[in-house]
């Protein structure tokens, strides 16, 4: 299972990464291949303000529709275009061109307090 | 007469297979207490039996195949092909098309149906029914609430009245405020939207019959911010400048005067209509076509995870069954008209209608309350009151005089007519109503 | 060649006629209706001649499979035989207005009263409605009658939670937000029960009602139901009984002893209307007395010898469908009741059981795992063998010609294949199914490649769904538009 080293994780398999002062968010290559093939994923209003633990995306597949919860708090920078046109990113590229949105932290501390990689492995390993 | 096949013998090697010996072993797992109540119900009765007694029941109906009440349903002529093709026991007796391979004839046709309503409403993507107008009407008003994120409604009066209650019953469910906005000489007057309104709602022909001026609630909607849901009569889409084209986001309506009986009020079916941009936020099913694995064209259900069984609490509605093959009756009946015959009888029932209009307005006392113009439906003011005239040209063997709701005006009664009448039938409805009113 | 089976629109050619209808008198249609108000452009349907439109319909139901063609065992749908004498029966009433004078629509009033008592009968409860369209709907009838019953009672802004079991239809939890509640989920026990220790912890005055199916989805008999009942009824929650799986108990019991304050009905699953290929349904709500004053309007009342429309219920929550209901389908029920009688109702659940028990027997005894191994009512849920996917053996059975069982639910059981047989399917029936699962599992462990690509003898194959999710077409266009 690949958990890259150059993030954060959370229990509910979202990724976190610090970048030019946003945070950006997307889901882990678990959650991806738990979801199976994606077809539609339902971004934030940018401009939305989001609380740490809340509810702001959706991610479909044929069979299922997944919340996606905002990894800390502040306000929706931006939102992944190209996934209107190409949701299947989120499959291929998760930690990279399949990244969902960019938060613009409330407190950037709040990055500490989500699991490290190998905090995140264990977590998977206790779901198998 | 039960329907079971199974013989004693059945019941008996069944039963031993379980190590049982009795059907009430069946049940052991019940509380006591609650065992085998007494079900006090009228005897079993063979078919033979019951359709008689049906019969005797269908006697006490006086037969309104000829109706000209006003109101919402009407008698149109329905083509022989269409009950005849429903009635085929795999699309009568189908589940819902989980199954696609062994589902390609309902999905299909539920697919050629969506086409046919986007082509009447003049918007892109119409999903596969609801139950009928009114329950259509509140989800159209809820998708607009969802989309704009604003719980504000206004509701032109011209919609009908029974619509209105439903969309109350399900706005004051989730806590959205409905205003009604008053007719004024039978029509919807101008208006504006605070910033709190996600949905307006207006109706053309409206329940008084008239065709509404839709332009300008469509551009203070708009300017504000709010979505435009219209509810329309499929069949006066024959004829006149569809929704989609007045600039409306999301139609709505009742299906029966396509290929359905009045039914005494149902089973007909609702139909929405939206434009592409809202195409995800549509409650209720949608049929998508698609390829098989040897690349064949297939049709499946599609966008599912909008629906209750996938997302549940999140789900746009808890729709379920919906009114499917009612639906299709409504295709096959376009199917049979075709565009040509559709506007023909479109055409007749406006004839006849405003033929019928001049005939009543010609008694002394009865004045036409609809502003014109109309399509198939006017109302009349009557110097008695309507549930009286109703009742009086009942008496006479005439379907006519809907009593309107007090809030419209006094001694308000609606009348319609259509294809199916002849001028025997309008000339015998005036002779009626004036020997009523004399 | 192209060997789609082509839409209406391809077979669509420009100046066919179909039907038509009378000759329109002459009229000048600009001057009725107003030229701005005529559409430019007609609607693009297509011309079709007659035979043309008939052929057309009629192949497509050579696509599609029904309970008249073939054994349907959907769990929680109860896909019984629909009798035709429920349609020579609607066909007497079809020309019916709903606003003709009621007087001389008597016999259609009677028998809207009539089906409102039987169903009381049945159920148990004191009051009925017959107007909402389908189940779901009947569901938001009910909840909103508990939601105006705990207003009335000045306790409606502190009861905003509804408690669902975790094995709950997808419906339950998705009305509940429609009738503008929170939804919690209650766990299940091991038993597959809803867990009675769990539930009383999760009662508590925030709480407005309680979502419950007896049988449960599992196919069975929450066992301990009268005692889940008083522990809510002791915190002053309402019990909302989820009639989809009725079919198992009637006249064995009623949810109305039970003590279910609430009940909606399925008219298309317990009482034999057809389900048309997803609709019209009906679902009628009963209501013990103290809701009773909240019902829709109107319902029927007998006044000496007339029936009447009644509209006098100043508590009413409204109305939730145009006119009063599918009436059409109330009609077919109707029928089915008065021909079955109370004994025959109660012998249709009693074969409905005995199927569902047998087969479940035979399953197991070929391989099928079997979840929650006991006795179970008029459906139950199996598991393939291991290392065999429920889809697969799904699409297996479409080649060996029948409509698998609900796949997939409910979500607490893996790979769940949901079976109700119903009690209009024979012995052989069953044991022919029983030959034909023995076989998929066998041959499906055997041959993996096999099982993955069936079905291989239906109209189509497997078919996209990704693609149809992904990027939808949801209507036919003309060649130069797409």
């Amino acid at each position: 299972m690949n958990i890259p080293e150059d993030r954060r994780y959370t229990k509910t398999h979202e990724w976190a990464k610090l970048e030019d002062g946003l945070v950006v968010v997307g889901i882990s290559d678990f959650a991806q291949e738990s979801l199976g093939d994606v077809v539609f994923v339902e971004t934030p209003e940018v401009g939305r303000e989001v609380a740490a633990g809340e509810a702001v995306a959706v991610i479909e597949s044929v069979k299922t529709a997944s919340d996606v919860y905002a990894p800390v708090s502040g306000k929706v920078a931006a939102v992944n275009e190209a996934l209107a046109d190409e949701p299947e990113l989120v499959n291929g590229d998760p930690y990279n061109a399949g990244w969902l949105f960019k938060i613009e932290p409330a407190d950037p501390a709040e990055l500490e307090s989500l699991l490290s990689p190998e905090d995140y492995a264990r977590v998977l390993e206790e779901e198998a | 007469m039960d329907f079971t096949p199974h013989t004693p013998e059945d019941v008996r090697e069944m039963l031993a297979e379980l190590g049982l010996e009795e059907l009430r072993e069946l049940f052991a797992d019940l509380p006591e207490a609650l065992l085998e109540p007494e079900l006090s119900l009228p005897e079993p009765a063979s078919e033979q039996e019951i359709l008689a007694h049906l019969r005797e029941l269908a006697a006490k109906n006086s037969p309104a195949d000829r109706a000209f009440l006003g109101g919402g349903p009407r008698p149109h002529f329905v083509p022989s092909l269409v009950p005849a093709l429903a009635q085929r026991g795999e699309f009568l007796t189908a589940y819902t098309p989980y199954q696609p391979e062994v589902s390609q004839g309902v999905l299909q046709a539920v697919f050629e149906y969506q086409t046919m309503i986007a082509e009447l409403t003049g918007l892109d993507v119409s999903n596969a029914s609801l139950y009928d107008g009114a329950a259509a009407l509140a989800e159209g008003v809820l998708l607009a609430l969802r989309q704009t994120r604003r719980m504000g409604v206004v509701v032109s009066q011209g919609v009908h009245p029974e619509y209105r209650q439903v969309l109350a019953t399900y706005l004051h469910a989730v806590g959205a405020e409905l205003r009604t906005v008053d007719l004024e000489g039978g029509l919807t007057p101008p208006a504006a939207f605070a910033g709190d309104v996600g949905a307006v709602v207006l109706q053309s022909p409206n329940f008084l019959g008239a065709i509404e001026n839709p332009a300008p609630w469509v551009e203070a909607a708009h300017a504000s911010g709010a979505l435009v849901v219209y509810v329309a009569d499929p069949l006066s889409l024959a004829l006149l400048k569809p929704p989609g084209e007045w600039g409306a986001d999301i139609a709505v309506g009742d299906g029966q005067s396509l290929g359905n009986p009045m039914n005494f009020g149902g089973p007909h079916f609702g139909y929405i209509a939206v434009r592409e941009k809202l195409m995800r936020q549509l409650p209720g099913r949608l049929v998508s076509q698609t390829h098989d694995v040897d690349g064949r064209r297939g049709y499946v259900l599609a966008l599912a995870a909008r629906e209750q069984h996938i997302r549940r609490a999140k789900a746009k509605s808890n729709i379920t069954t919906n009114a499917q093959l009612t639906a299709l009756m409504g295709a096959m009946h376009l199917a049979a008209l075709g565009p040509r015959g559709l506007a023909e009888l479109a055409a007749a029932t406006v004839a006849r209608s405003h033929e019928l209009a001049g005939r009543l307005t010609a008694i002394f006392g009865v004045e036409l309350a609809t502003p014109e113009p109309f399509f198939a439906e006017f109302a009349v003011r009557l110097p008695l009151p309507a549930k009286r005239v109703r009742s009086a040209l009942a008496a006479r063997g005439w379907h006519a005089a809907t009593p309107v709701p007090a809030e419209y005006g006094e001694n308000l009664a609606l009348f319609a007519a259509t294809e199916r009448h002849s001028e025997a039938d309008l000339a015998g409805l005036a002779t009626a109503l004036e020997e009523v009113l004399s | 060649m192209n060997r789609d089976f082509p839409t209406l629109f391809e077979r669509s050619r420009a100046g066919r006629r179909g039907v038509r209808p009378p000759r329109p008198p002459e009229a000048d249609l600009a001057a009725l209706l107003g030229a701005d108000n005529l559409r430019g452009a007609p609607p693009r349907l297509p011309e079709l001649d007659e035979l043309a439109v008939v052929r057309h319909y009629t192949n497509l139901s050579r696509r599609q499979v029904g309970v008249d063609t073939n054994f349907y065992p959907l769990g929680s749908c109860t896909m019984k035989y629909n009798p035709r004498a429920g349609e020579a029966a609607a066909a007497l009433f079809a020309e019916l207005h709903p606003y003709q004078d009621p007087d001389t629509a008597q016999g259609a009033l009677q028998i809207i009263y009539e089906l409102q008592e039987y169903l009381a009968e049945i159920t148990g409860m004191d009051a009925v409605t017959l107007q909402p369209a389908a189940g779901a709907h009947g569901e938001l009838t009910g909840m909103l009658l508990i939601r105006a019953y705990h207003e009335s009672r000045g306790e409606g802004e502190q009861r905003r939670v509804v408690l669902v079991p975790d094995s709950a239809h997808g419906s339950n939890p998705a009305t509940a937000s429609m009738a503008g509640y929170q939804v919690r989920e209650v766990p299940s026990g091991p038993d597959g029960e809803v867990d009675l220790e769990a539930l009383r912890a999760a009662l508590g005055p925030e709480v407005a009602a309680i979502m419950l199916t007896n049988p449960n989805t599992l196919g069975l008999f929450e066992r301990k139901i009268l005692e889940l009942i008083d522990a809510a009824h002791e915190q002053g929650v309402q019990l909302y009984y989820d009639g989809a799986n009725l079919n198992a108990i009637m006249g064995w019991a009623r949810p109305g002893d039970m003590g279910f304050d609430v009940v909606h009905l399925n008219l298309h699953k317990t009482f034999s209307t057809p389900h048309g290929g997803g609709g019209p349904g009906s679902g009628p709500v009963g209501a013990k007395a103290h809701l009773a004053p909240f019902l829709p309007v109107p319902t029927v009342r007998l006044e000496g010898d007339r029936y009447v429309l009644d509209y006098d219920r100043p508590q009413t929550i409204g109305r939730m469908r145009s006119f009063y209901g599918n009436f059409g389908v109330m009609v077919r029920a109707y029928v089915y009741i008065r021909m079955l009688g109370a004994s025959g109702l109660k012998r249709a659940s009693a074969m409905a059981v005995l199927n569902a028990n047998y087969l479940r027997k035979k399953l197991a005894a070929v391989g099928y795992r079997i979840p929650y191994d006991r006795l179970c009512k008029h459906e139950f849920v199996a598991q393939p063998p291991e290392g065999l996917k429920a889809l697969d053996v799904a699409k297996a059975l479409l080649d060996y010609g029948y409509h698998p069982p609900t796949v997939y639910f409910p979500l607490i059981v893996k790979e769940a294949l949901m079976i109700e047989p119903t009690e209009t399917e024979s012995k052989e029936t069953l044991d022919e199914y029983v030959e034909a699962m023995a076989e998929i599992a066998r041959r499906g462990l055997e041959d993996p490649e096999w099982i993955a690509h069936t079905p291989y003898t239906t109209p189509v194959r497997r078919l996209d769904e990704v693609a149809a999710n992904r990027k939808p077409v949801l209507r036919w266009r003309p060649e130069e538009e797409t």
